[in-house]
């Protein structure tokens, strides 16, 4: 059985935050899965090298250049032709909960 | 003439014989839904006005005198987490609700190019993770065969909307079962692709090692359509491959007699439904009286699929939703008191239980102290589980299975256990874990309840499985 601790531990690196009740439905559940994920022990696997992706490919790379096909072409559903050529930049900032002067605003770390 | 029962080609038939527009035909969907779907709860967001605008668009063509390609004007639904410009994109979460999608996915690009006509968004479990439709932060689907049972899932809307004849094709993603354990319960034709036959930029990522993007239809036939459409290499998806599958179609002599088709022992197992069971055996039959050899084969690591695919996708997951932080999108806690507090509770009023069950579950076998005894080793069996296929695929070139141990459950009947819910899937997980495509394709009944035959191939062989799909189908 994993520690009541260890969930609390667990949730704070996933930046999940928990209800009293919930750690302890945590603790059941991922108990009872990470026993039946014990089932792997049975296989041995000293020989055998990991499989990340099920295709073999790696570094895959553009070159590292501003691009304009890149860019969004921009329709403006809920406004007129004038912000039909918004930027992506613009659009992608009008879906942020908070921004300031064309940043993202962050409440404070300490 | 009922207008909404038909497939893609006949669809496309009368579209060209102007027996009716295709706003004559998007409007009939459309209608048909908002009467219908109050019951299956298929659809998350309706595009009435998109779907209007490209009808009228294919009308004008059609008006000139030009060709038009054989999707155009059909009407199509789209699982919640595969974007479309300017239309909301929830993939089924809270945090997600207000979400607009800032740009096309490729798949819907290339969709759009062809004229294909979009319905709106259909339900799924919250980011994908599920085997039912009930884990959406919205409200579960209901399979149109008995509305008192689950579609299956994740992509149990797009599976409802074809079988309730509420579009024509659909398109859904398959990271564990996803498109073929909802097209079995739903008795509709569904492809997982092979990983990076299709470009999965603007799917709202779950586990990127596993997720595909695929169709489903009516028919095999369909299937094949909306996969040619779809497919192929795209510099915005570095995993994408281009292959060459579209000549494939005129590739001559296809004889299912030339075919060796293996059955896998392990896949005939103690609790499964016994009359599940006897159906898949009568396809077996049928197919082997349709002229291909059948063989009985072994992938000796089945078993460990469900419990390698358990620590590998939700440490993936773990790792994707960690954008989902309050800040950039999606729905933000702005009462919390400084930046941690922002995350932990966006996240914790956010997400739903069962992502944020994956989401403990990959942190914990990512970190410090278990990555080797969890993640390293389940990647290590994942080679395992691969080369049990390549093994098989040097004696046979396809593979026959059941797609899901039981028909569709009722609503509510596995919610509460995660591990049992997690088994319905255990015959489709190995495929992706593998990265091979896969054809869920209706075989059979049982008391008025679909069942799904998975046809398995090697790499790129989409072409060999739809075949014999559609031999099958037409048999």
């Amino acid at each position: 059985m994993i520690s009541k601790e260890n969930v609390k531990r667990i949730a704070k690196l996933a930046r999940l935050g928990l209800t009293q009740e919930e750690i302890l439905k945590f603790q059941k559940d991922l108990s009872s899965i990470l026993d039946y994920i014990e089932k792997l022990k049975e296989v041995d696997v000293s020989k055998v090298k990991p499989t990340a992706y099920s295709i073999e490919m790696e570094n895959v790379m553009r070159k590292d250049e501003s691009n304009e096909k890149l860019k969004i072409k921009f329709k403006e559903h809920r406004s007129s032709l004038a912000s039909a050529k918004a930027s992506a930049n613009e659009k992608l900032l009008d879906l942020a909960p908070e921004i300031k002067n064309g940043y993202l605003k962050v409440k404070s770390i300490l | 003439m009922e207008l909404t029962n038909l497939t893609i080609t006949q669809t496309h038939d009368k579209l060209t014989k102007k027996e009716f527009s295709a706003i004559e035909l998007a409007t009939a969907f459309l209608e048909k839904i908002d009467k219908e779907d109050k019951k299956i709860s298929a659809f998350l967001t309706l595009t009435r006005d998109l779907a209007l605008s490209q009808a009228k668009e294919i009308d004008d063509r059609i008006l000139e005198g030009r060709e038009i390609s054989v999707l155009a004007g059909v009407p199509m639904a789209v699982k919640d987490n595969i974007l479309v410009e300017n239309v909301r994109c929830t993939a089924g979460s809270k945090i997600l609700e207000n979400y607009i999608a800032p740009y096309d996915a490729t798949v819907i690009k290339k969709l759009k190019s062809q004229g294909a006509v979009i319905l709106g968004k259909t339900n799924l479990d919250e980011f994908a993770m599920g085997s039912s439709t009930e884990n959406s932060g919205f409200f579960p689907t209901k399979n149109p065969h008995d509305l008192t049972r689950v579609p299956g899932g994740s992509s149990g809307g797009s599976a409802a909307t074809i079988a309730a004849n509420l579009s024509v094709f659909a398109l859904g993603s398959d990271t564990g079962g996803s498109i073929r354990q909802p097209a079995s319960f739903c008795g509709v034709a569904g492809l997982k692709p092979t990983y990076g036959a299709i470009s999965r930029y603007g799917l709202i990522a779950f586990a990127s090692s596993l997720d595909q993007i695929g169709p489903l239809t009516k028919t095999v036939e369909d299937c094949r359509i909306v996969f040619e459409a779809i497919s192929g290499k795209d510099e915005m998806d570095s995993t994408s491959l281009n292959l060459k599958f579209k000549n494939q179609n005129s590739k001559p002599q296809f004889k299912i007699q030339n075919i060796k088709i293996g059955v896998p022992k392990e896949y005939f197992i103690k609790g499964m439904n016994v009359e599940v069971e006897k159906i898949i055996k009568k396809a077996v039959k049928k197919i082997e009286n349709l002229g291909a050899k059948i063989e009985e084969i072994s992938l000796p690591h089945a078993e460990y699929a469900l419990p390698c695919y358990y620590i590998i996708a939700p440490s993936e997951a773990s790792a994707n939703l960690a954008r989902f932080d309050g800040i950039k999108y999606g729905y933000s806690q702005k009462a919390a008191k400084d930046l941690m507090e922002v995350y932990l509770q966006s996240r914790e009023k956010g997400f739903g239980a069962e992502v944020r069950r994956r989401i403990m579950l990959g942190t914990y076998a990512l970190s410090a102290g278990y990555y080797e005894a969890y993640y390293k080793r389940a990647q290590k069996v994942r080679t395992l589980i691969k080369e049990d296929f390549q093994e098989a695929f040097e004696k046979v070139d396809l593979i026959l299975t059941p797609v899901s141990p039981s028909v569709a459950f009722k609503l509510g009947e596995k919610i509460s256990d995660p591990l049992t819910m997690y088994l319905s899937d255990i015959f489709t997980i190995a495929v992706n874990l593998a990265g091979l495509p896969a054809l869920s394709l209706p075989c059979g009944k049982v008391n008025n309840l679909p069942v799904g035959l998975q046809i398995i191939g090697n790499k790129f062989q989409e072409h060999e499985i739809l075949k014999v799909g559609e031999i099958f189908e037409k048999n």
